[in-house]
């Protein structure tokens, strides 16, 4: 007791201490003698190196403002006025509290202004606390476009010195963040600026132009085709990057350069299998997912060969055989290790911190490895516990190896093998229901198109999956406002119900609600009438199903809405193909026959002009006149006077044999 | 003799003239990339020692193994009924472990019926009618199946399976003893052998008809980046040596370091250099002042071309050294003889017209001498040697000092072209400084290197009012420059003993001395036939009408000087009781044969280690 009353007097009387000094640092920057503020700025700048408490403190004592006055006054001397830049710069290189601080005493624009200055030393200044405000996540790089003069004026301080080149290459590299901002830079001439500094004496100049690049690159074909034009010293951009991939170079050099050629790569402007990517960019990525690199870098090299090889799968055969890449990326699971709990708590911080980027990025990886080739499939689900990394992945807390996860999943619910084997075995069809019950858009989507596959009816994990009530589920989604989960919401549903029981497709039919069929019938998104339609066809499959007894009537509404639309061949070729399905019924037929508008149409469409048209219709017709079914011969005669059977004739003589084949059939049935 | 070797010449250049014509354009392109290639990959190796493969070995095969193309395609010829039709070969040598790293690829040109083929390594003596990898000491990469066997008749999984078209590499790192494979220049990863044996060579076999396969051992560019892969080991273990830990012995290290260099200094009499050393590392020279000026005197001496003169220096400065060390004095003295041809030696240069004086009253008479109290032009003159004298010219530059050297008397118009004065007044006040060291200001002028006091005399010739400078780097440039002004007149116009008739008297009579020196030393101490060659080779240049482009010119060469040079040298140190090689070189030799040692005892790293990459 005693003990704390004695210590907190002390304690504050230290604090006191402090800000007493620190107070008068600041004091003397109000000086009226100028030579006795340059003195005090420059005691400063000593008191403030490597101290955040003292620069914490001056923050706080308003010491900002003052050296921005100082820092911006034209009567100030130059000297001053550098070192006011400099200790900014000092205390910029504090916590992110100081940049905040800095930032609300806008002090962007003040820097931006001392740029026009002709000092080159300070020029430098400036330009080194805005790369460190700049290069701090919290500052929003929009401060950097906001006045338009300024990617100009940085473009033409970059022939200045190798200090202003590798601030501004800095600064360009961490604030270029969307596709308005390359293109800003890109039409500012970016490129031809900063290209000659790839082979700058510097290396951190060469590496800041090198990360510029590949920011520029990035899904961006504009910078990218014009990448590959560009000389420097004689030597295509490629060679360059090619050469930075050496192997003694540092690796994040290496690591860049790969990044640059993926970027360029799959914006169009290199093949893929041009040499550079297949012999250089691939591999160098490979080893940078292999054990002896840094954590971070198997985390960057990982996601980076993921997406250089994503649409391309002779890459990908390269990939799976090289340095034995998919038992590799087993080792991404296996952080932190059990070793490192014990020995080193520094390092199983170390690991916890990098464990879920390195899992998500094994997940992509393996995700882009199997997206085609069977064989990578099964290479990949044969690797150790991979079934269990993916099913444990799928309810992880971290968003971003859920979504890496069920990717991953997607990716190889892509193999009717799988499907049949794995899959089922591990049951991943539990945890991907758990997944969509509640998460983000984007998780959403590749969940309910695994799911669309996992419902595929040779899957065995379909009648599970139908009896934990995923028909609810789905029909929300056909509700969604994106238009990719309500194709996957209805692709799932028309999956369900190819072949399924009366029971199932009841329960389709009745969960969905007509109301709700009929505006997916009429949805802008042509993929999602096409499943709709394809939904439709299979609920009246298999000639038990066909007789609608409930929905006969809004089933012929839907389908002479769509007949009667502006519709592509595709959509009214489905639609046709319903029809012969319910030509096909017992009862059902009769909805057609009593729907002289409906047989008008079907011979309109008899004699399109695509053959594709005339055939569906064709099968129509011959459903509907078919010998052995009860009132043929009535169905026959009607048909008949309406005058189907000359245009069954005509059709004999198509130049296409399969609708020659089948209006021949048709015929038959009236010979009979 | 002018015609015998005449003939031996023509002999020689119709053998050369024959083999350029049988061999084929192509080919000899090949061979030569070839070359280079192996020669770029693998500078450590020494081919005289250990050959790299080239070619498959027609002996070292089983018989239903097929060569063609200069032994570097392999086909098929068996029955290939069952595994027991299979057959290998090997490679002519077995793969050095001064590689390091080594690579060879081999282009599947057809897979024949089946496609068994194996890539791998395989050692001496491993039966050949199996494919690589089935017995003990034998690995291999198997077509069919993609398995690597590793001496086991069962694969373990590894690879794909490779067929027609495809590249197949082999890497065997011998740095970190693994290996692995490559297809169409993609790396495999490590093979899961754990064990290599040395001395495998690279191995292919076959197992069904219509199999073939052709190799390259760097006839033609890998597909695989090789020298990539090297430049990482490279970078490696140049940082594992640059990070070689010293531990707590930072401030030994550094001692040691200024020991080294302040040794190496002292050895080669870089004298001022080296006192400003020690006096900015505050160390101690171990070695008296005036004792390290007077090897640098007489190793200046030898350096031009003085030899008999610096017999005497040494005579005189050191009795009893060279009576003791008769061969060292052979060499001495046939080296003087080579000089006198030359035209370089005092004995012959004091016969030139216009260098009459001191010569004489050099040997054995110091008290005569006079102060050096000499004129501009013969001090200018004297400075034409200077850079020779001053051991830190890099050879060219010696090489034209040398050369103008000789040009300076025979030709110079100068009035006097003897140095000997100066050297001769500077062994005077060495002597005085012996017993004064640094006391006067006179004798402490004098008493500095030679080099200063000539650069003196460029500036205004006056040394007692002089400043001196302390920076050799600055006069040394001033004098070379002064020197390339008289370079041009000076090869054209080489003679023997400097065209002097007398001079060539002189010679042919130190001739016969040296003919008797050498009979005498043979009846003392027998047959010798260094000695014998020495003396032979001497006196052969005597056989040519123009001895600097003759066979044996290359005696004449200055650069011949060194040897004797810091043999004499290094006699004298041992005869003080010091050193006879600096701590530096012998560091510098320990290392480089340590790196032999190692490629001896097949380690790996050797490659890149090599001693001559970390001297610039």
């Amino acid at each position: 007791m005693m003990a704390c009353l004695l210590e907190a007097p002390l304690r504050i009387s230290v604090l006191s201490e402090v800000t007493a000094t620190s107070r008068h640092y600041v004091d003397r920057l109000f000086d009226p003698d100028p030579q006795n503020v340059l003195q005090g700025v420059i005691d400063m700048k000593n008191a403030v190196i490597g101290n955040n408490r003292q620069k914490a403190n001056l923050i706080v004592l308003g010491a900002v403002p003052r050296l921005l006055y100082l820092l911006q006054q034209s009567s100030s001397s130059l000297e001053l006025r550098t070192e006011c830049a400099v200790v900014l710069g000092s205390l910029a290189m504090g916590t992110e509290n100081n940049i905040k601080s800095l930032v609300d005493c806008h002090i962007i624009p003040a820097l931006l202004q001392g740029l026009l200055c002709s000092d080159l030393i300070f020029i430098e200044a400036c330009l080194r606390c805005l790369r460190t405000v700049f290069i701090s996540p919290v500052t929003p790089v929009q401060l950097l476009y906001t006045d338009p003069t300024v990617i100009p004026h940085l473009m033409s301080l970059l022939s200045l010195s190798q200090h202003t080149q590798e601030y501004i290459t800095q600064i360009f590299a961490h604030c270029c963040k969307t596709p308005e901002h390359q293109t800003v830079l890109f039409n500012h001439g970016a490129i031809q600026n900063i290209a000659p500094l790839l082979i700058s004496p510097s290396y951190k100049v060469r590496m800041q132009a090198l990360k510029c690049f590949s920011v520029l690159a990035y899904e961006n074909a504009q910078v990218s085709m014009t990448l590959v034009n560009v000389l420097v010293d004689g030597e295509q951009l490629s060679q360059v990057f090619v050469r930075m991939m050496q192997r003694d170079k540092p690796i994040e050099m290496q690591l860049t350069a790969a990044k640059c050629l993926t970027y360029m790569c799959r914006a169009g402007a290199i093949r893929t299998d041009d040499n550079c990517i297949v012999l250089k960019t691939l591999p160098c990525l490979v080893r940078m997912c292999s054990k002896e690199r840094l954590l971070e870098e198997r985390v960057e090299g990982a996601e980076t060969l993921a997406y250089l090889m994503e649409p391309d799968i002779e890459l990908q055969r390269i990939a799976s055989v090289t340095d034995h890449l998919v038992s590799m990326l087993a080792d991404y699971f296996k952080y932190p290790s059990s070793v490192s709990a014990i020995t080193d708590i520094k390092r199983l911080d170390h690991d916890l911190k990098h464990a879920h980027e390195l899992r998500q990025a094994a997940f992509k990886l393996y995700a882009s490895l199997g997206s085609n080739d069977e064989d990578i499939r099964k290479k990949i689900t044969e690797t150790e516990n991979m079934m269990d990394r993916i099913v444990s992945g799928l309810s992880e807390s971290s968003i971003k190896v859920r979504l890496a996860a069920v990717r991953c999943l997607h990716s190889l619910s892509r193999s009717v093998q799988q499907l049949r084997t794995s899959f089922h075995d591990h049951a991943v069809w539990k945890p991907l229901m758990k997944l969509l019950q509640n998460a983000p858009d984007e998780v959403l989507v590749m969940a309910s198109s695994t799911l669309c596959n996992l419902l595929l009816e040779f899957s065995p994990s379909k009648e599970p999956i139908l009896e934990s009530g995923v028909i609810e589920l789905l029909c929300s989604l056909t509700q969604s406002d994106s238009p990719a989960l309500r194709v996957n919401g209805i692709w799932a549903l028309m999956n369900m119900a190819f072949q399924a029981d009366q029971k199932v497709k009841v329960e389709i039919v009745q969960a969905l609600g007509t109301e709700q069929l009929f505006r997916l019938l009429s949805d802008p998104d042509t993929n999602v009438l096409m499943k709709t339609l394809g939904l439709l066809r299979n609920l009246l499959s298999t000639r038990p199903h066909t007789d609608m007894s409930s929905h006969g009537k809004q089933i012929m509404q839907a389908v002479t809405l769509i007949l009667e639309g502006e519709h592509s061949i595709e959509v009214k070729e489905q639609t046709l193909c319903i029809l012969a399905n319910i030509a096909d019924g017992n009862t059902a037929k009769e909805l057609i026959m009593t729907n002289d508008d409906m047989l008008q149409k079907i011979k309109y469409y008899m004699g399109h002009s695509n053959v594709k048209l005339q055939l569906a219709a064709t099968f129509c017709i011959s459903n509907l006149i078919w010998n052995e079914e009860d009132g043929s011969q009535e169905r026959q005669d009607k048909l008949r006077e309406m005058g189907f059977v000359d245009i069954l004739h005509k059709l004999t003589q198509a130049s296409d044999p399969n609708l020659c084949d089948r209006a021949k059939k048709a015929m038959q049935q009236y010979l009979a | 003799m002018q015609c015998n070797i005449c003939s031996v010449l023509s002999k020689m250049a119709e053998l050369g003239a024959g083999s350029l014509l049988t061999g084929d354009p192509a080919f000899n392109y090949q061979e030569h990339e070839l070359n280079e290639r192996l020669k770029r990959l693998y500078p450590a190796v020494n081919e005289e020692e250990t050959p790299l493969p080239r070619s498959w070995s027609p002996k070292d095969k089983y018989s239903y193994i097929g060569l063609s193309q200069n032994n570097l395609r392999v086909h098929y010829k068996g029955h290939g009924k069952n595994h027991k039709d299979a057959a290998s070969v090997r490679a002519t040598h077995p793969i050095p472990a001064a590689c390091g790293i080594y690579y060879f690829e081999v282009k599947i040109v057809s897979k024949g019926r089946d496609g068994y083929m194996g890539i791998g390594l395989s050692a001496q003596g491993v039966n050949m009618n199996r494919l690589p990898g089935w017995d003990k000491h034998s690995y291999g990469y198997h077509g069919d199946d993609g398995h690597s066997f590793c001496s086991s008749g069962t694969g373990q999984p590894y690879g794909p399976t490779f067929t027609t078209g495809d590249v197949i590499g082999c890497c065997v790192n011998l740095i970190n003893n693994t290996c692995f494979y490559t297809k169409n220049g993609h790396t495999l990863s490590f093979c899961p052998c754990l064990s290599f044996q040395p001395n495998l060579y690279p191995t292919v076999g076959l197992q069904t008809p219509g199999e073939i396969v052709d190799a390259n051992f760097g006839q033609q560019p890998f597909v695989f980046d090789i020298e990539d892969y090297m430049s990482e080991w490279r970078a490696k273990i140049h940082s594992m040596i640059a990070r070689f830990p010293i531990g707590e012995r930072l401030g030994d290290w550094q001692a040691v370091l200024q020991n080294m260099v302040s040794s190496y200094l002292v050895h080669h009499g870089y004298c001022a250099t080296a006192m400003t050393f020690a006096r900015a590392t505050e160390t101690m020279i171990q070695e008296d002042q005036t004792s390290i000026k007077n090897r640098q005197r007489i190793q200046k001496l030898v350096l031009a071309g003085r030899v008999g003169e610096a017999i005497d220096a040494t005579q005189q400065l050191y009795p009893g050294l060279l009576e003791h060390d008769p061969n060292l004095l052979f060499m001495l003295k046939c080296r003087q003889f080579v000089e006198m041809v030359n035209g370089t030696d005092s004995e012959v240069r004091c016969f030139s017209a216009r260098s009459p004086k001191s010569q004489d009253s050099y040997p054995g008479s110091p008290n005569l001498s006079p102060r050096h109290g000499a004129t501009n032009a013969h001090l200018h003159n004297t400075g034409a040697d200077s850079p020779t004298c001053s051991n830190g010219v890099t050879p060219t530059n010696k090489n034209k000092s040398h050369n103008k050297y000789t040009g300076v008397s025979s030709a110079s118009s100068s009035p006097s072209s003897s140095p000997s004065s100066v050297n001769y007044s500077e062994s005077n006040s060495t002597d005085s400084t012996k017993s004064q060291p640094h006391s006067a200001t006179s004798n402490q002028e004098t008493s500095d290197s030679e080099m200063e006091i000539e650069a003196e005399h460029y500036s205004n010739g006056v040394t007692e009012s002089s400043t001196r400078i302390m920076n050799g780097t600055y006069k040394h440039q001033e004098i070379l420059q002064a020197d390339d002004n008289s370079v041009d007149d000076s090869c054209s116009s080489r003679q023997l003993c400097g065209g002097n008739q007398a001079a060539t008297e002189r010679m042919i009579q130190f001739g016969r001395e040296l003919q008797a020196l050498s009979e005498q030393l043979c009846r003392q101490y027998g047959k010798n036939a260094t000695h014998k060659k020495m003396l032979q080779d001497a006196f052969s240049l005597l056989a040519y009408s123009d001895p600097w482009n003759c066979p044996v010119g290359q005696q004449l060469d200055p650069m011949q000087r060194e040897a004797i040079c810091s043999a004499l040298n290094s006699a004298i140190l041992e005869s003080q009781n010091l050193p006879k090689q600096p701590p530096l070189m012998l560091a510098l030799g320990q290392a480089t044969e340590c790196v032999q040692l190692m490629a001896k005892v097949r380690s790996g790293s050797c490659s890149f280690a090599r001693v001559d990459n970390f001297l610039h």
